[in-house]
């Protein structure tokens, strides 16, 4: 077993991860561990942009941007987080444009701005063009600017490491004359792929940046390989999770498939039809339509679906309609997405609607983390040394329903915060020393999905877990959806204990890999239900049909999931509230 | 700009396609390679049924997922931007998951090899090492002397326009490992590396074009390029790879970009 030593190691080469990177590389002895090569992250799948307040092609203040993603949250948005990663949009977005980013221009050569979802003028008056972006590849070209400089810094990769523990040790310290006992990090547990050894990477500080866990559901825009491995780990060592209740279905993924195409589109002009030919979104949201935020977007779908006014042979899916754009304009801003029609579907976007339905899109919580992207291990504990951004945390900027673009942003503000941050703290701070046999757990995990064999397959495991997942924790929900969700999950929790992995080998077992990975699904899986039952009213992306009020009383808190054994009426998960951050806002009904 | 469309339209009938998906079947031969077992390669075959929309990366999941869980592959986004999962299906360079099962000849055979010219690790994975080790050599990122503005550079639209092609390279490989002189030359460059280097050659913001130009004129560089096109051929992107290296080509001779 080798043992690594850096200042900093950063968990995850998407944008966060990569973001932090830049900082970090250039402070202090810096690694960066990816299950995947750098390019290969999902963040380059993101389209539409990145929203900011230039100002560039008409009135703008951050001040705006700061009210619509509180509002977009439905309220539920940590305020002071919503500020800093509004004003600090529009350095983002410059520093990206120094590093090399192509963004779209205007005539006179600026960066060109569009409409999205949920971003308005002046507190919701119209719409407004924020949203910075090149063509709808805006994920792509982020993801690649950042791996050139990276490339430029020289820092340095680990790719096809994955990481399976987070090394936590509680250390005593004394403050004011009291001793007690604080959580402390001192390094990761890392898979190397190509070998199937373990590795210690030992660190002073340690960057979750790991992303998603949209693997969960089975109609879904994400990627494979976003199985919740970051969220997993932390859980498994103690730290909370915030906000796991509320995830986003994205409203337009292409039908059956689940593959994203860009709110953009949208922005661009394209409108939502149902199988009469209405645009129904001027009923649900009068003022904006079908630039309303998201959760909005998608409940209204999947409602004209219900009452029976969806398209096609099973009326399961509604359209994205373009027809009436020109082509031109379609080609020059919307090229990737179109092209996903004709290749997926066959379908022809100059002239013929477009067959989408909500697909699962983004975890609004994660790790919870303070406006430096700290790590707590409670409502205000930090621990010192244990930074996260990105989808994997939750600082909270999305509240109960992220906009559109704010994701983009939030890689690269808080990817940014927590380079500097880990960089400069594991410039004052000493090792952590690693605890005595720190790999045994890890170990008898692998050995346990290697040496099994009671014959259940892990693909059959995660293909009942996503079928349950999509019927029963989707855009709507009930108390009866989610214990029944509860116990599917228990069951095949149960099952997983006897899983067979046919690859024996040491070398690129990817078959142990997914049986890891399913443990991680199952984990979050059963915190994301047991939260969302917890949450007895509809806010945001959760909407629960049996509380179909907004409880602000009651229910104006985050959530806080701590795993324990003995909570063993939510399936072993603890449900705690952290207080929401108030600073200009005041929560008003929200309507478009 | 665009008209604000109408709230209520007629719909053709059968609009968004319509009526049951189709399933047929196929047989897919897989090129196996386990060093830990034997040094020989052989082939593995599967005779599956598929549906309509299903591309090869299902198959190879099916296979994977149903039949034999040690069978190696790479993939992630499962919708090609990620680059992950290039391979020779049918004896061209592809994107597995961009490659719908229905617009092969199923009545043979599919064919899924790993791409050439880069070690073999372990069935369709291949040591990406040097192909990224060449893609650092050109420079891949943006070098701009003099003090940097306060707000964004300014570029218009037509200097934005002259590099967009080459931006939308995802690094998968399936140019530089379709090119013959690659396969014999591992030296080379390969297109992939040059095409990055034209995204910044070309890009008005940047001051080290000279520099990228003199890597390229080396004996590995672009004038090893034979002009196959294969590499256009097999870009997942669309993008014209070969006029890219033409375009290098050309500066390198004119010093004038």
């Amino acid at each position: 077993m080798q043992v690594h030593k850096y200042d900093v190691v950063i968990v995850g080469a998407g944008g966060a991860g990569m973001r932090a990177a830049i900082e970090s590389g250039q402070r202090a002895h810096t690694a960066v561990l990816t299950k995947l090569y750098p390019t290969r992250s999902h963040t380059g799948a993101a389209q539409g942009g990145m929203c900011a307040a230039l100002a560039n092609v008409e009135e703008d203040n951050w001040e705006w941007h700061t009210f619509d993603t509180v509002k977009g949250g439905d309220y539920l948005v940590d305020q002071d987080a919503a500020e800093v990663m509004a004003k600090e949009a529009i350095e983002a977005v410059l520093d990206l444009e120094k590093m090399g980013l192509p963004f779209n221009r205007t005539p006179e050569g600026r960066i060109d701005q569009r409409r999205f979802g949920g971003h308005t003028r002046d507190h919701g008056k119209a719409p407004v063009r924020r949203s910075c972006y090149a063509a709808d590849r805006t994920g792509h070209m982020i993801l690649q600017t950042l791996y050139q400089n990276c490339v430029k810094h020289n820092v340095e990769f680990y790719n096809e490491y994955y990481v399976l523990d987070l090394l936590m040790v509680d250390q005593e310290v004394t403050v004011d004359g009291e001793t007690r006992l604080e959580k402390r990090v001192a390094g990761v547990v890392s898979y190397d792929l190509a070998s199937g050894e373990l590795h210690i990477f030992q660190a002073k500080s340690i960057v979750i940046a790991s992303g998603g866990v949209g693997k969960v559901y089975k109609t879904t825009s994400n990627a494979h390989t976003l199985t919740g491995d970051g969220m997993g780990i932390a859980f498994r060592r103690g730290i909370p999770l915030e906000d796991m209740e509320f995830f986003q279905f994205h409203p337009t993924g292409l039908a059956g498939l689940g593959i994203l195409l860009s709110e953009a589109a949208r922005g661009e002009g394209a409108i939502l039809r149902n199988s009469e030919g209405e645009r129904f979104m001027e009923r649900y949201a009068p003022t904006i339509k079908d630039l309303a935020p998201r959760d909005i977007v998608a409940r209204s779908m999947a409602n004209e679906v219900r009452e029976g006014r969806g398209a096609g042979p099973n009326k399961d899916y509604v359209l994205l309609d373009l027809t009436h754009l020109e082509p031109a304009h379609i080609d020059a801003k919307l090229p990737d997405i179109t092209e996903f029609a004709r290749t997926y579907l066959g379908v022809e976007p100059y002239t013929e609607p477009v067959p989408v339905f909500p697909t699962a899109h983004y975890a609004m919580g994660g790790i919870p983390t303070n406006i430096s992207a700290e790590v707590l291990a409670d409502n205000d504990t930090v621990v010192p040394g244990l930074y996260a951004a990105g989808e994997v945390a939750c600082v909270s900027v999305h509240g109960s329903n992220r906009l559109g673009t704010n994701s983009l942003l939030d890689i690269n503000v808080f990817g940014k915060r927590a380079g500097i941050a880990a960089a400069a703290y594991a410039l004052t701070a000493d090792f952590v020393e690693i605890p005595e046999n720190p790999t045994v757990e890890t170990e008898e995990l692998l050995n346990r999905a290697r040496s099994s064999e009671g014959g259940e397959r892990v693909a059959l495991i995660r293909k009942e877990l996503q079928d349950i997942m999509d019927a029963n924790v989707q855009v709507f929900r009930t108390e009866e959806t989610l214990l029944e969700a509860l116990s599917v999950i228990e069951s095949l929790e149960e099952r997983y204990t006897r899983i067979t992995v046919q690859d024996k080998g040491k070398r690129f077992n990817l078959d142990l890999l997914e049986a890891v990975e399913l443990g991680f699904l199952l984990d979050m899986a059963k915190v994301m239900t047991a939260a969302a039952l917890h949450r007895q009213e509809s806010r945001g992306g959760h909407f629960r049909e049996d509380f179909p009020e907004r409880d602000d009383e009651n229910f104006m808190t985050h959530s806080m999931a701590y795993r324990d054994p003995s909570a063993t009426r939510t399936s072993g998960v603890r449900l705690e509230t952290k207080p929401v951050i108030f600073t200009r806002y005041q929560p008003m009904e929200r309507k478009y | 700009m665009e008209k604000e469309p109408a709230s209520k339209v007629e719909l053709a009938p059968g609009v968004g396609g319509g009526g049951e998906i189709p399933t047929f079947d196929i047989t897919l031969k897989v090129r196996r390679y386990n060093p830990e077992i034997s040094d020989e390669a052989h082939w593995d075959e599967w005779k599956l049924t598929m549906y309509g929309t299903d591309r090869v990366l299902d198959a190879l999941h099916r296979v994977k997922w149903e039949h034999d869980g040690s069978v190696s592959f790479r993939r992630s986004c499962a919708h090609g931007v990620c680059g992950s999962d290039a391979m020779r299906i049918n004896g061209r360079n592809r994107l597995a998951c961009k490659t719908l099962l229905k617009d092969l000849d199923t009545s043979k055979p599919i064919l899924v090899e790993p791409i050439k010219g880069l070690p073999v690790e372990k069935d369709l994975i291949v040591d990406m090492e040097p192909f990224f080790q060449s893609y650092r050599e050109i420079m891949p990122f943006l070098v701009s002397k003099g003090h940097s503005p306060t707000k964004e550079r300014l570029q218009s639209s037509e200097e934005r326009e002259r590099y967009d092609d080459t931006t939308k390279c995802i690094l998968c490989a399936a140019c530089t490992s379709s090119c013959p002189v690659f396969w014999t030359d591992g030296q080379y460059f390969g297109p992939a590396a040059i095409v990055n280097a034209h995204r910044f050659i070309f890009d008005s913001r940047d001051d080290a074009g000279d520099m990228r130009l003199e890597i390229l004129n080396d004996k590995e560089g672009v004038w090893r390029c034979r002009t196959t096109f294969n590499c256009t051929e097999a870009c997942p992107r669309g993008i014209q790879v070969t006029k890219a290296i033409s375009e290098v080509k050309q500066a390198i001779l004119t010093r004038k970009v």
